[in-house]
């Protein structure tokens, strides 16, 4: 469980991040300062767990701090592709066996989506991630990061990290939602406002009546996407936030010295893409509408949830995906794969001629489940369109809102989404 | 340990290199380090590791290495002969992974550097000096916790040494 958050220890003028990291040092601190962190788990995929644990045993670990901390999830490339691959997920699994540390298997779902619906990470935790949409914690008031696989290493090691307390970036939303724009299109108005390295070394905040009546689906998109920004970390403000336990609630000081303070009205927003071949190369959709796409995915960590697809149901009930267009859908995990199927969301889908693959990472990353042709165009819901993102090169990818990428699927071009909603 | 004094060709890049074009994610399940190096930023400039020779400076501008987590991605470089890399600033992931395995890596706000340019690099003090064209510039200094995990060559070996974290009281 965390430290106690509330109390006489807690000093005024601190942000969110400042009060999670101080309570688990035992002592105030605020941004610029360097400090050895208490943290509260560990987590690593198959892309970065075999080099973690190999960095484990070169660092002569015999033990993990804390097996019931350290988290391995097989995702990225799951079912393994291939054999060198498979031997990757046999050596994490071995190690999860030795140590008694928790596994999830293949087709168990995306490692951010689970610790958030297992309910392991919290409000309040400091959880370290080998992942960089680590950051999307922040959407259950947690401090997730990603690092690489030695740090991690040393987290099995040592139950420490060493960091350097970031600055903060408020970001406050204001003004209704206006009908057909999502979580994503709010991240990518953000993204596309601060650019790719806007907040490198910093927090981010998400504030304001906007967010406070997103879902909690729509808070883990929010907070995924702050990485794009080069975000340490990403917070939405527990205000309105549902959890299915009772946990309190940690939010800034009236008086938080904050870096920068941005306020954005929602209720203009438009939905938005990202151009090929970055996740800040901003626009709203109907400058590209009618550019012909090949492909159409919605999954991953940041919008592979049951309301991202329940939305892409609405727009493809009783219709075909364009002839011309596949469309490929992976859930972000078997629960939300099996909801899905009992609401009658899959079978919308898979009749309008979608493909459910296994829930995972495969197509984001590249490495298997649907990597795109030559010259061909992809509209996702993923978070990064950066040049072979999805395993060639050679392709183009528009990143948008499940909403857009599934009225772009129904026509075989881009399309806003509006009209059908 | 890290050697301190490096002197090497530049091979000049631009802004916002992101990690899947250091290495990109369908090479970076494996642990043949190799394999990463074959592959180092061909999807940027596929000539790149026929030209690098061991001991090669890598320079780029703002924000180098955004992106995901993978630590392929200073491995790559690592292993392809990349001796250090100087850019105007980094993404902190990758920052912090380069330290972690032992690549050097300094963030210099401003230079004018060219392809082929020959540099001489002091870690220890961060001075860059172009001896191609005879001008200086002076690196930010990194966190002491950084250069002691720099210093000893990279996380594994501080942590094999120490076995824990250690912070100088001055860094507080």
């Amino acid at each position: 469980m965390p430290p106690e958050l509330t109390g006489t220890r807690q000093m005024a003028r601190q942000t969110i991040v400042e009060k999670i990291i101080s309570a688990h040092v035992g002592s105030n601190v605020h941004q610029g300062e360097i400090v050895i962190v208490p943290v509260d788990g560990a987590m690593a995929s198959d892309t970065t767990a075999p080099l973690a644990i190999r960095a484990f045993r070169e660092m002569g670990g015999k033990r993990v701090w804390d097996p019931s901390r350290c988290v391995l999830v097989i995702d990225h490339a799951a079912p393994a592709p291939n054999e060198r691959i498979a031997n990757l997920h046999v050596m994490m699994r071995e190690f999860a066996k030795n140590q008694d540390c928790v596994l999830f298997e293949a087709g168990e779902g995306i490692c951010h989506q689970l610790m958030i619906e297992k309910n392991i990470v919290r409000p309040g935790h400091i959880f370290i991630g080998a992942d960089s949409h680590s950051c999307s914690y922040g959407a259950v008031d947690a401090l997730g990061t990603g690092v690489g696989s030695t740090d991690l290493a040393a987290v099995m090691l040592t139950g420490k990290i060493w960091l350097k307390v970031p600055g903060t970036i408020k970001i406050e939303l204001t003004g209704k939602i206006p009908k057909a724009i999502q979580g994503k299109d709010l991240a990518l108005n953000v993204i596309g406002k601060i650019g790719i390295a806007g907040a490198t070394y910093q927090a981010i905040e998400f504030c304001g009546q906007t967010v406070s009546e997103l879902s909690l689906s729509s808070r883990i998109t929010m907070a995924n996407m702050t990485i794009e920004a080069g975000a340490k970390t990403g917070f939405v403000h527990p205000t309105g936030l549902k959890l299915p336990y009772p946990f309190s609630p940690v939010s800034p000081d009236a008086d938080a010295e904050y870096r920068q303070v941005l306020t954005i009205d929602a209720s203009a927003m438009q939905p938005m893409v990202s151009r090929p071949h970055s996740p800040d190369n901003v626009i709203p959709v109907d400058r590209v509408a009618g550019e012909k796409i090949h492909y159409a995915f919605i999954g991953t960590c940041v919008n592979g949830r049951l309301e991202d697809l329940q939305m892409a149901a609405r727009i493809l009930k009783d219709v075909k995906v364009h002839p011309d267009t596949r469309f490929i859908i992976g859930p972000a995990s078997r629960q939300v794969f099996v909801d899905a199927i009992k609401d009658g969301t899959v079978e919308i889908l898979t009749k309008s001629g979608a493909t459910f693959i296994s829930p995972g990472c495969g197509p984001c990353v590249g490495t298997h489940s649907g990597v795109p042709g030559n010259d061909e165009v992809v509209i996702s819901a993923a978070n990064r369109n950066f040049k072979g993102r999805m395993g060639n090169p050679q392709a183009k990818i528009y990143l948008a809102s499940p909403a857009t990428v599934a009225a772009s699927a129904r026509e075989g071009k881009i399309a806003n989404p509006l009209k059908y909603l | 340990m890290q050697k301190m004094n490096i002197t090497g060709k530049a091979h000049v890049y631009g802004d916002n290199i992101d990690t899947d074009a250091i290495i990109p994610g369908k090479y970076t399940k494996t642990l043949d380090l190799q394999i990463f190096a074959d592959h180092v930023l061909e999807d940027l400039d596929p000539e790149f590791k026929n030209r690098i020779q061991s001991g090669d400076i890598l320079v780029a501008g703002d924000n180098f290495g955004c992106g995901s987590s993978r630590e392929q991605a200073p491995l790559a470089l690592k292993i392809a002969g990349v001796s250090v890399v100087i850019a105007k600033y980094f993404a902190r992931i990758f920052f912090r992974n380069a330290v972690n395995i032992g690549l050097p890596v300094l963030e210099v706000s401003d230079f004018e550097i060219a392809t082929g340019d020959e540099l001489a690099v002091d870690l220890k003090s961060g001075l860059v000096e172009n001896l191609t064209t005879g001008r200086a510039y002076n690196a930010t200094k990194m966190p002491q916790v950084m250069i002691d995990i720099l210093d000893e060559g990279g996380l594994v070996h501080y942590l094999k040494k120490y076995g824990d974290y250690r912070l100088r009281m001055d860094e507080r």
